[in-house]
This record gives structure tokens, sequence and C-alpha cells, in this order.
């Protein structure tokens, strides 16, 4: 390992790249600014990856570490370390800000700077998110980046954008006022310390952690977002335009899962077992009864909207029957839902580009004019419903092992997802791309561009690579999960 | 600065590092206020000497308020301030919104001040002095009558709650902010913030320390109320100084929400934390609204006020760095990190749950949920609206300049709050 600060790079390329965007000012430059946009995004992958490839599977420590000292009136410290949980969403957050930048290339015609600025912020911002190890540093990143996405909702987003960006701004902050609220307590009973890895020490009786958990699944269950706080996603999504969809659905619903695993999980334990049951009806609630919500959709981005709650409940399930298959499972359908939803998003981008409407009922006979797409678009859509062989199955299939040791019927009920699953993500896809071709717009539409064919190719070679050979995966998260679950099943009372 | 504290004018007047540092943040802000409403009075023929005047003795007013170590060398500094403001209000002679605001800033003003000087007699009668230090040493020898200095501590935090405008002594807020000019809005809206802390300091805790537990009871309550009220009632406001007025008085609240966490159950070790935070809000607060006032001003031109928030709309597409500047006011406003907004709330709240009150700072943060609402309001007017007006924006150069810093300011002390934090605190550890 280098004394190369990854970490650090990682968060403040992107960060500095997207205010060199916003330098190159108005539409004029609009090229300028779209290259500027790639150039850093494509660095931020770059920096991103010898945290990959330098990461030592055998440990659950904190890695690339980074300490400075930030405010020390209150202790609060620029700490920075990945481990096996949060290091592949560094990643995968680096990397879906490339293929953000490539699907909004021409599509965005109207204050192309700021746009492309916004999606780079929120990228570094993001990878701050999943990679402080302070408390305040964490809530300062999490907060920090409702900004761009507000914004890029509400400038660029459909007819209804207002409504859904302040509905997404406020939801989003109501459930994170809270957890601040429970980071300053924290502080107060460490004795002075925001330090993470110091709160999962940290000795706490029932009722404080019973308030913790609380506060904290108040924060992550909006950003997940858990049934039944959930309806503020439909709208954001619908209205979002493409690239933000992609990064709302790949990582923006990662960071409450992530939030869990972080805090909840550790710093409150007791109090987590103690509601596991809950969690795990909430989730069932999500999984079965969204996935029929999803059925009934006319509205293809409303679709895939509720698909993704329907599988986010199936991550929530994975955490909450402690076991390593159901927390890794977890773990590896976020990852995968991070691909596969990003693809299902771009698609309908790549749609609702050419004939401007996201209504299922507006398509059909897709195929005849655009095969590539059509081909493209059936691996994705066969990836949300969880077809073996492709990442979406990978790890549905281990949260459900997992279930099934845990009680043989939640086990059965999460399994239910892989027919309901199907029965909307292929229904819609029928309708769309099959039959004959009833509107006449269909007809007109025109297949791929290079530009669209290279990125969706590299997602559907990822969500395959996958699916075929998790183990890279798996291997990296090992070490953590196990440090984790030993973490959680040791009383803290 | 070498942190001694000297007393002068037969111990009338103190000069510690509280009030050192806070004279400098009220040059820094008046000086800043001035040059920001240049253009507009200009526009509007009230650049004349009376202004000028009349603002310079206002800040005299301030700074012996801030130094003062006697109940009446503070009300003198008072009334001078006070004096010369009603007198700023009514500057736009035609104007008959700015006179009925002139005329009811001065008919409240004066009450409050009656109040004030009635509390201040009161302690009088029941210490026999009114020198800051003498009255703090009187009280805790148990001396004097406990009715009658009760009754004068409530009377003096009415006068108070006045000058800060909290509720329920808020009422000329809303009237003022909106009537007078915006320049003069700006002015009242930002330097006597830090003359009225610094005249809270100096009363209640320099001087009514021992009484701790009795004031902090009731700037709770005047907490409290405001941080409801002005969060709620900023929502149905269509104007914009009107809305910025009641953000104001939410403001003020939170930041009282600092100097009633200082004492808890008699232990004092909190106090240097509390009322350091309570400093560090109230000169962001300072800071934030000179910006928000500084972009209205540099909306407004000859014959046009930009007041209403549909004067707002679009600005992105007709000036995207200004629209910058007043999105980072909001936010910070807000509470969103990383501007300076967030750690003043984060600082507060911080004390608020370390004196045990977790229950209000969970109130204090579900109102900023409610205040994100109308500040988000306004980026949206901003930013996702198209624009109703196409003027350019005329605002001269040092104008220009002297705004960009202002919001660069509010951005780079919310990455590194630190230096300021910690003076904040350092120059306090003389005055407690």
């Amino acid at each position: 390992m280098t004394g190369i600060p990854f970490l650090s790079l990682a968060i403040w390329v992107p960060i500095v790249g997207g205010l060199l965007a916003l330098a190159t000012g108005s539409d004029r430059n609009a090229s300028v600014a779209r290259f500027v946009a790639l150039f850093f995004a494509l660095a931020g992958l770059a920096v991103s990856i010898p945290l990959y490839t330098g990461f030592d599977v055998s440990t659950s420590a904190m890695q690339f570490v980074e300490t400075y000292s930030w405010i020390p009136r209150f202790n609060i410290n620029y700490v920075l370390g990945v481990d096996g949980i949060s290091v592949l969403f560094v990643l995968l957050n680096s990397f879906i800000t490339v293929i953000v930048v490539l699907a909004g290339w021409e599509v965005i015609q109207e204050k192309v700077a700021q746009y492309m600025a916004g999606f780079l912020i929120m990228s570094g911002l993001i990878n701050g998110i999943f990679s402080a190890l302070d408390g305040v540093l964490f809530y300062v990143f999490f907060e920090a980046s409702l900004i761009p996405l507000f914004i890029i909702i509400g400038v660029w987003g459909g007819p209804n954008r207002v409504y859904a960006a302040i509905k997404f701004f406020l939801y989003t902050l109501a459930g994170s006022l809270l957890m601040l609220v429970a980071l300053l307590y924290l502080f107060m009973e460490s004795g002075g310390s925001f330090s993470i890895l110091d709160w999962h020490q940290l000795k706490l009786g029932m009722d404080a952690q019973t308030l913790l958990f609380w506060a904290f699944l108040a924060s992550f269950a909006v950003k997940i977002p858990m049934f039944p706080v959930h309806t503020w996603l439909p709208d954001a999504h619908v209205e979002a335009p493409t690239g933000g969809s992609i990064v709302l659905a790949a990582i923006g619903l990662k960071l409450g899962a992530y939030g869990f695993l972080r805090f909840s999980l550790p710093i409150a334990p007791d109090a987590s077992q103690a509601f596991a049951p809950m969690i795990i009806t909430l989730s069932l609630i999500a999984v079965i009864y969204i996935g029929f919500v999803a059925l009934v959709q006319t509205d293809m981005k409303k679709l895939v909207a509720y698909s993704s709650i329907s599988h986010m409940g199936f991550v929530t399930l994975g955490f909450f029957i402690f076991n390593p298959l159901g927390i890794e499972g977890a773990l590896v359908q976020m990852i995968s839902h991070g691909f596969v939803s990003g693809a299902m998003f771009a698609c309908i981008g790549v749609l609702y580009d050419r004939m401007h409407s996201r209504q299922i009922a507006d398509y059909g006979g897709v195929v005849n004019v655009m095969p590539k797409f059509a081909a493209l678009f059936m691996l994705f859509s066969m990836a949300n419903s969880g077809l073996p062989a492709t990442s979406g199955f990978v790890g549905e299939f281990m949260v459900a092992l997992g279930a099934v040791q845990y009680n043989f019927w939640v086990g059965f009920a999460a399994a239910t997802t892989l027919i309901v699953g199907a029965a909307y993500t292929l229904w819609m896809y029928k309708r769309v791309v099959f039959g004959a071709i009833t509107n006449h717009h269909v007809s007109e539409l025109t297949d791929l561009n290079n530009r669209e064919f290279v990125f969706l190719a590299i997602l559907a070679v990822c969500v395959l690579a996958m699916g075929i050979y998790p183990y890279p995966v798996t291997e990296v998260m090992h070490a953590s999960v196990n440090d984790l679950l030993k973490h959680v099943s040791a009383s803290k009372l | 600065m070498d942190g001694q504290v000297n007393f002068t004018f037969s111990n009338m007047y103190v000069d510690d590092l509280m009030g050192d540092f806070l004279k400098l943040m009220l040059y820094l802000s008046v000086a800043v206020v001035l040059l920001y409403s240049r253009g507009y009075m200009n526009d509007r023929k009230m650049e004349t000497t009376e202004y000028y005047l009349l603002a310079i003795y206002a800040t005299l007013g301030m700074m012996v308020m801030i130094s003062a170590n006697h109940f009446l060398t503070i009300y003198l500094g008072l009334e001078l301030l006070s004096l010369a403001l009603y007198a700023m209000v009514a500057l736009e002679r035609d104007s008959a919104r700015a006179t009925e605001a002139a005329m009811k800033y001065f008919v409240l003003g004066a009450l409050a001040s009656g109040l004030l000087l009635y509390g201040i007699s009161m302690i009088y009668g029941a210490t026999g002095t009114l020198e800051i230090s003498s009255v703090a040493q009187a009280i805790y020898h148990q001396a004097g009558n406990r009715t009658v200095l009760m009754f004068g501590l409530v009377f003096v935090v009415a006068g108070l709650a006045f000058k800060l405008g909290v509720v329920p002594f808020h009422m000329w807020i809303p009237d003022v902010y909106q009537g007078a000019p915006a320049a003069i809005t700006l002015f009242i809206a930002s330097a006597p913030k830090l003359a009225a802390f610094a005249m809270a300091m100096r009363l209640l805790v320099n001087g009514l320390f021992e009484l701790a537990e009795q004031w902090q009871s009731m700037l709770m309550f005047l907490a409290v109320l405001s941080i409801v009220l002005g969060n709620l009632a900023a929502i149905a406001q269509t104007n914009l100084k009107r809305m910025l007025g009641y953000s104001g008085i939410s403001h003020m609240g939170f930041m009282l929400l600092g100097l009633m966490s200082g004492v808890v159950g008699g232990d004092r070790h909190f106090a240097l934390n509390a009322y350091s935070s309570s400093m560090f809000y109230v000169i962001s607060y300072v800071l934030m609204s000179m910006a928000s006032f500084g972009v209205i001003l540099l909306m407004s031109r000859s014959g046009f006020e930009a007041e209403s928030l549909d004067d707002f709309r679009g600005l992105n597409k007709r000036n995207s760095w200004f629209a910058g500047v007043m999105a980072m006011v909001m936010f910070s406003m807000a509470g969103i990190p990383f501007f300076i907004g967030f750690f003043a709330k984060f600082s507060v709240l911080q004390a608020v749950v370390a004196a045990g009150y977790i229950w209000l700072a969970v109130l204090a943060v579900v109102m900023s949920l409610i205040g994100a609402f109308y500040y988000l309001r306004v980026v949206k007017i901003m930013f996702f609206d198209e624009p109703a007006d196409s003027a350019p924006i005329t605002a001269t150069t040092d104008m220009r300049v002297l705004l960009s810093l202002n919001g660069v300011a509010i951005a780079v002390l919310g990455l590194m709050p630190q230096t300021l934090m910690s003076l904040c605190a350092y120059s306090l550890l003389g005055s407690l």
C-alpha cells in the first residue's frame, strides 16, 4: 500500500472537476463542460480502482485510513477509511458517475455546465459518505449530497418536478435531522468523541439504544426507502432526468442501507435484535406488496421505481436476519441493483429521449426498429427479475437462503419476489418491445447510437460478469461481514 | 488583545476580549452594510449626510452597549442606537409605509426602553448599585430583596427580548423589515444583533449570573415560541423582506437556545461552551443576513424594489453567480452543510443536548425542517421557474465583489469553522 490518499482523491477529484465544469459558464462552452466532466469522472474512477486492487481481504479493519484534525473545538476529525462493506460502493459510485455523464451527453442542452457539475459534486460527496469514519463528517456529506440532486430534479426534471424535488428534499431532511440529534447524544455519551468506531465499542443501556435505533431508522428508512415512508421515491424518479434517476437508484438508495450497517447494527445491537421482527415484516411488505404495486403501473419509470423499493426490501430483510448469507446477499444485491436499476433507467431514458413518453401504452413493437436496444433491454429486464447467470439472481438467492435458515416462512415469502419480479418486469418488457407496432411514432424510432451502445454494453458486461462469477465481490466483504455479525451478537447492555 | 480586563470611566466602561472581538465584527459588518447600501440609497436620493451621520451614531451606540459595565451605560448606548434607527427607518419621508414602520418601531421601542429602565430601577432597589460587577457581587452575597430582584429581572429580560426581536416581543420586526427601505432593513438586520447579544451577555451573564436558573427558564420560553412562530409565519410570506424578518425571529430564538444551556442544575462548566456557541451563531447569522439583503439590494434599481419573492423568478437564467450566492445563503440559513449555518446550528444544538434538553433539540430540528421549506422555496423560485423580468442587474463593481466575497465566506467558513469557533470561545474566557 502506498501513501497516496486515494480516498481523499476519490472525494475531491470529482468535486474539483465539478467546480471547473461550473466555471466554463454559459452554454456556449457546453462541449467544453462535457469533456471536462467526462475527464474528471474517468479520473475519479481511476483513483478509486487502487482501493480495490490494493484492498487486503484478510482483515476487517479499516483500510486506506486518513486522519486529520478538522474542528478540534468539538473533536471533529477528517477521518476516512473503508472496509469490505464500503469499498465496493465507492467503486460503484465512481463507475456510475461515468455512465451518468455519458447518459446526459447530448440529451441535456440547457445549462450543461451546471448539470455536469451537479453530478460530479454529488459523486464526490457520496464517496465521502461511504468513507467517512467521523459522525459529523458523515452527516455533512450525507446532507450536502441532497443539494445537487434537489437542483438536478428541479431544473432538468419533468412537468411536476418542483413538487417532486421539494418532497424529496424535505422527506430526506426530516429523517436526517433526527440523526443529528442522535449523533450529538452519542457525542455526549462517549465523553466527547465523534468517531464512529469508538461508538461501536460504546456501552449503552436498552433505553438509549432504542431511541438511537429509532433516530437512525428515521433517517435511513426514508433514504432506502422502506415501506411505509417510500412515497417520495416514485415521484422523484418519475420527474428526475435520466441521469438523476440512475444515480438515485444506483447509489442514492444504497446510502440508507449502508447507514444501517455502519450505525444502527453496531451502535445499537440489542435494539436492532429487538426490533428485527418489525423490520423483517416491513421488508416483506415492501417485497410483496410493493411488487404488486409495480405490476399495475402504466408508467415505466414508476414501475422500475417500485421495483427498486421491492428490491431494497430484500436488502433490509437480509440485514435483519443476522446471518452471513443474509448480509452478504444483501450487499451483493445492493451492488447488483446498482447496475441493473441504473441500466433500466438508462434504457427508459433512451426511449424517452426519442418518444418523450414513458407510458407503456405508447409503445409496442420496439424490437422491430431497435433490435440492438431490445437485446440489451432484455438482458437488464431478466436481471431485474432475478434470472440465474445475471447479477440479480445471486443476491436474491443468497438472501432467500439466509431467510430460510432464519425461518422457513420468511424465506418462502421473500422468495415469491422471484415470481412477482419476473411478472412485472417481463410483462412490461413484452408490452413495450414485442407485439405489432400500433403507434406510428414507434416506426420512426432509430436504434442506439454509438454513445448509447457503449454505456449500455458496459453495464451489460458488469451484470453478466457479476452473475456468472460473483466471487471477486463476495471475497472482499467476507471478513468485514463476519466481524460485524460477531459484534452484533455480543450484547452491549 | 492580551486578555486583560480593564475598567475605565469610574467602572462604567469595560474593555475585555469579548468586547474587542464583538466590536471588530461590528466594524466589519457596518462597513459592509454601508458599502452595500451606497448604490441603493443613491438611486433613491437618500445618500445624504443624515444617513451616514445616523449610521455612525448608531454604531457608536452599539459600541457603548458592547463595552458597558453599568446598567445606565447600557441604557445610554441602547437609546443612542434606537433613536438613530427610528430616524433611519423614516428616512424615506414620502413613503407612507416607511413612516408607518418608523412610527410603530418608535412606539414599541419606547415601550421596551421603558420596561428595561423599570427593570433596572428594580435591580437598583434590590442591590443598591448599578455597576454590573457590583450587582453580581451583591446578588452573590444574598443582599437585597429577592422579590424585587425577580421583578427587575423579568422586566430586563422583556426589554432585552424586544431588542432581540423574539416572540412575544417581535411584533415590530415584520412591519419594520418590510416597511423600511431595503438598505435600512439590512442595517437593522445585521450589526444590532451583535450589540443585542453583547447586551444579553453583559446584563444576564456578567450581572445576573447568580440568577441564571431563573432567566434561563424565561429564555427557554422565548426561544421555543420564537422558533415555532418565526418558522411557521415565514411560510405564509410572499414578501422576501418580511419572510427574512420572520426567519430572523427564529434565528434569534436559536441563539437564545445557546444562552439558556449555560448552567445546568447549578453546574457551570457548560457555560463557556454554551455562550460561545451562541456567539458563533449570532456572528454566522449576521454574515448570512448581510448576504441575503445584499442580494435584494443588488437586484433593486431606481424605481424598482426587488422585495417580492416573484422578483427572484428565474434568477439563475439571468445571473447564475448571484443566484448561486443566494442559494448558498438560503441553504446555509436552513442549516444544510457545508455552509456556516449548519455549524452554527450544530454548535447550539450540541450545547442544548449537553445540557440535557434532548426534547428541545428535537423540537428545534423539527422546526428547522419546517424552516427548510421556505428557504427551499426561494431556491425553487430562482432555479426552477422562468424569469419574469429580464432587466440587467445594474449594481456597481464594488458591490458585486463584496457580495461575492460575502457568499464565499459563508461557504469557506462552513468548510473551516474552527478558527471562528475558537475565537468566540477564547474571547469569552475572560468574561465569565
